[in-house]
């Protein structure tokens, strides 16, 4: 039925277009001196008004309908069955099979009951909605038609409609953003009445298995997150220790150095490094770096895990090179050519020029390349969880294995979950710090590109 | 086009070469942008301590010429220059010749103001320290602080050097860009349309500044405007489709042109 109402509608907006711009065009016929707008904009106008009322109709009565069925049908059952949740959710799916015609055995008679009225309210109601849905386009194409006229601004009109949509859209965007924060704020306040907030973040030991038992071994765990921050902040240390310069150079070469022809060879390849699913990037790591690095760490007689901190922050200062040089490359080639020919001209060879003009010029957008690469890196997952271990050791040692936030959520939620242990609400604790974290790197990075664009606008 | 065309017509010797030495002399010169033929078997000779101004309509080659005096063509892969420009009596693209040095003598002053995103004093101190021209800290304070007074800006910006050069005023901007060529002690100094974007008054302070240097230095000014032309400068060169038409003082250029083409172009009818 929904099917047929997005039809009526695609037929309605384009009937209202041509409608409304023929109106507007016959009109105009005799010359167009005195009409404000152009034909296609009445069209457009009167296009948006069917639309934008008939979507929001849709809108707000199909979940009104859906929800009106389910307890139609339910009604039809025992209230004391229907106050259970799943038990609820049972009946509701035997009464649509039946409905559907796909129950296998027989049914009671107030299952029956159910799949008749799911039924018969089903059809009422998408009829219902289909009728109102017309009606509210038919009138709304009318009143746009008694609008057409020469003194009505369609054009103006029309702006104020498309501002309101893009209004819109950008609100749900930031509406989502600010949903997700309350989630898992919510949750994290759940966490924090179960484990102080001192212990969380200053605890130095963390283990979130919780015992279901109180006499099993290990009952309580410990959720301190120190070691965590020490395994995040090492890994991206590392990676950003091996992507800041690699990125930087290669970006200077491609920028300043290299023939456009080897630049439209090399931008791409770095670009397609930048693709990588982190999963490949991820048993690279583990299956190629990790054993390398232990056999060059054995040849000098040091202990290095099979899963270390080194590995996968090579792996990952490999993922994040691609970060760093398209940007920096960017802002790079945004430094104006004017300041270069400024500085040969004063005699500067090239490598003085690019060490004392353009990248201090260049260096706010540098900063921020660097920025958005790190929260990067301290958001990546899987190179960890397959390179660096689960293992929460409180080290700086980039031989042992470390673990990180992010591994650690996914960790604890990955399979079977109490969703009121203090283990599975860590979780949201460690995504609500992870969250800040990434949220002031941002931030940073925001600021510093306002202070670069304010110097060349 | 046949060679009488090409030659320039000389002005019975400017007066302007017989007072004073020549600076510099190109003999021959042709510049070509891979096919394109932008300056065509130009010979001129320019005195030094006076203003030389070059004139013509856009395209003509002005800037190609006056960007190979200091070989900032050589920054443009698909240019190359034949013939020769002596400075001092020196080739300049002769392959011994360092560029480097050969731009610290020869400072350039572009068309829109090109300070670097670094303090005022940082923009003056470039040139002397790329080239290690200060003996001391104290040494480059005075280096800056003579340049700014040469360029007339030192008044107007002496509490704030640490301030960014790029939080001038247009004007401002450009005496600073004129402030960090002087800071090098050259001897030649090119300007390429130094006032095309500056208003009616910041150009006319660069004027007086133009006025006021001119007995130190070798200067040569690309103008569009024919009255700068004729108020800062001693010598004027005119240019046309990559000729160097005629060239001549300044006075006898703008009263008596010989060529048919400068007479048109001083009296606007092309350009
Ligand atoms: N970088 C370049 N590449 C190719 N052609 C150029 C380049 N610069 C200038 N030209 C050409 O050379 C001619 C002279 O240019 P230019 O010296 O800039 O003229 P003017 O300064 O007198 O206006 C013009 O026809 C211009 O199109
Ligand atoms: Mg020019």
């Amino acid at each position: 039925m929904s099917t047929v109402y997005f039809l009526i509608v695609v037929v309605l907006v384009l009937t209202a277009y041509f409608l409304g711009a023929r109106k507007a065009s016959g009109a105009v016929a005799g010359g167009r001196g005195e009409w404000h707008s152009l034909p296609a904009y009445h069209g457009l106008f009167s296009a948006s008004a069917v639309f934008i009322p008939m979507l929001a109709l849709y809108a707000i009565m199909a979940p009104l309908a859906a929800s009106y069925i389910d307890s139609a049908a339910l009604s039809q059952f025992d209230p004391a069955l229907v106050a259970e949740p799943l038990q609820r959710g049972a009946l509701m799916r035997d009464a649509s099979a039946l409905a559907a015609g796909q129950y296998a055995g027989a049914p009671t008679p107030e299952l029956q009951a159910a799949a008749n009225s799911l039924n018969s309210t089903r059809v009422v109601t998408s009829w219902l909605i289909l009728i109102i849905g017309c009606l509210a386009g038919l009138g709304a194409m009318q009143y746009a038609r008694t609008r057409i006229s020469p003194a009505f601004r369609a054009r103006n009109s029309f702006e104020q409609i498309t501002t309101i949509v893009l209004l819109a859209c950008s609100a749900v965007a930031v509406l989502t953003t600010i949903g997700i924060v309350f989630s898992v704020l919510f949750e994290t306040l759940r966490f924090f009445s179960k484990v102080s907030p001192i212990d969380f973040l200053f605890g130095l030991q963390w283990s979130p298995q919780t015992a279901i038992r109180a006499d099993q071994v290990g009952s309580s765990g410990a959720f301190g997150i120190v070691p965590l921050v020490a395994g995040t902040f090492l890994i991206t240390f590392i990676a950003m220790l091996i992507a800041a310069p690699t990125g930087l150079f290669a970006a200077i070469y491609m920028a300043e150095y290299a023939s456009p022809k080897i630049r439209s060879i090399i931008k791409p390849i770095l670009e397609i490094l930048a693709g990588v699913p982190t999963v490949v990037l991820g048993f690279f790591a583990a299956l190629t770096v990790a054993p390398l690095i232990r056999g060059w760490g054995e040849q000098f007689g040091l202990t290095v895990a099979s899963e270390s901190a080194l590995a996968a922050g090579i792996v990952m200062g490999m993922m994040i090179i691609p970060f760093v040089s398209s940007l920096s490359d960017d802002v790079i080639n945004a430094v104006p050519q004017a300041l270069r020919d400024g500085s040969y001209a004063m005699g500067a060879t090239k490598s003085e020029t690019i060490k004392r003009v353009v990248l201090p010029a260049a260096l706010p957008g540098i900063v921020s390349a660097m920025m958005l690469a790190m929260s990067r890196a301290v958001g990546e997952t899987m190179i960890v969880v397959m390179a660096a271990g689960l293992a929460a050791n409180l080290t700086l040692n980039p031989l042992e294995a470390v673990t990180t936030f992010t591994v650690q959520i996914k960790t604890i939620l990955v399979g079977d979950q109490e969703f009121d242990s203090a283990k599975t609400l860590s979780a949201f604790a460690l995504g609500f710090v992870l969250f800040f974290f990434t949220l002031i790197l941002n931030f940073i990075a925001l600021r510093v590109v306002q202070r670069y664009r304010e110097q060349y606008d | 086009m046949d060679a009488s065309t090409r030659t320039p017509t000389l002005s019975h010797n400017p007066r302007i070469l017989a007072e004073r030495e020549t600076k510099i002399v190109a003999h021959d010169v042709n510049v070509y942008y891979g096919e394109k033929h932008a300056i065509k078997d130009l010979s001129i000779d320019i005195p030094d301590r006076a203003v030389s101004a070059f004139i013509g309509p856009s395209g003509c080659g002005k800037s190609t010429f006056l960007r190979s005096i200091n070989r900032m063509n050589d920054t443009i892969p698909s240019c190359r220059v034949t013939g020769d420009i002596l400075v001092d009596g020196k080739n300049i693209y002769d392959r011994d010749l360092d560029v480097v040095q050969l731009r610290a003598r020869v400072g350039m002053v572009f068309q829109k103001p090109n300070p670097f995103p670094k303090s005022i004093f940082e923009n003056v101190a470039y040139g002397p320290r790329i080239h290690g021209i200060a003996k001391s800290k104290a040494d480059l304070e005075e280096i800056v602080v003579s340049s700014l007074k040469k360029a007339s800006l030192f008044d107007e910006v002496k509490d704030r050097l640490d301030h960014s050069g790029t939080s001038l005023s247009g004007g401002q901007q450009q005496r600073l860009c004129i402030a960090r060529a002087i800071a090098v002690n050259p001897e030649i100094i090119l300007m390429d349309e130094p006032c095309s974007a500056l208003d009616p008054i910041a150009s006319a302070r660069i004027e007086e500044l133009i006025d006021e240097i001119r007995q130190n230095y070798c200067i040569i000014i690309v103008t569009h405007s024919m009255q700068q032309a004729a108020r800062v400068s001693q010598l004027t060169a005119f240019f046309h489709l990559g000729d160097l038409v005629e060239f001549g003082d300044t006075d006898e250029m703008f009263t008596t042109p010989k060529d048919k083409r400068t007479q048109d172009y001083i009296t606007g009818r092309f350009g």
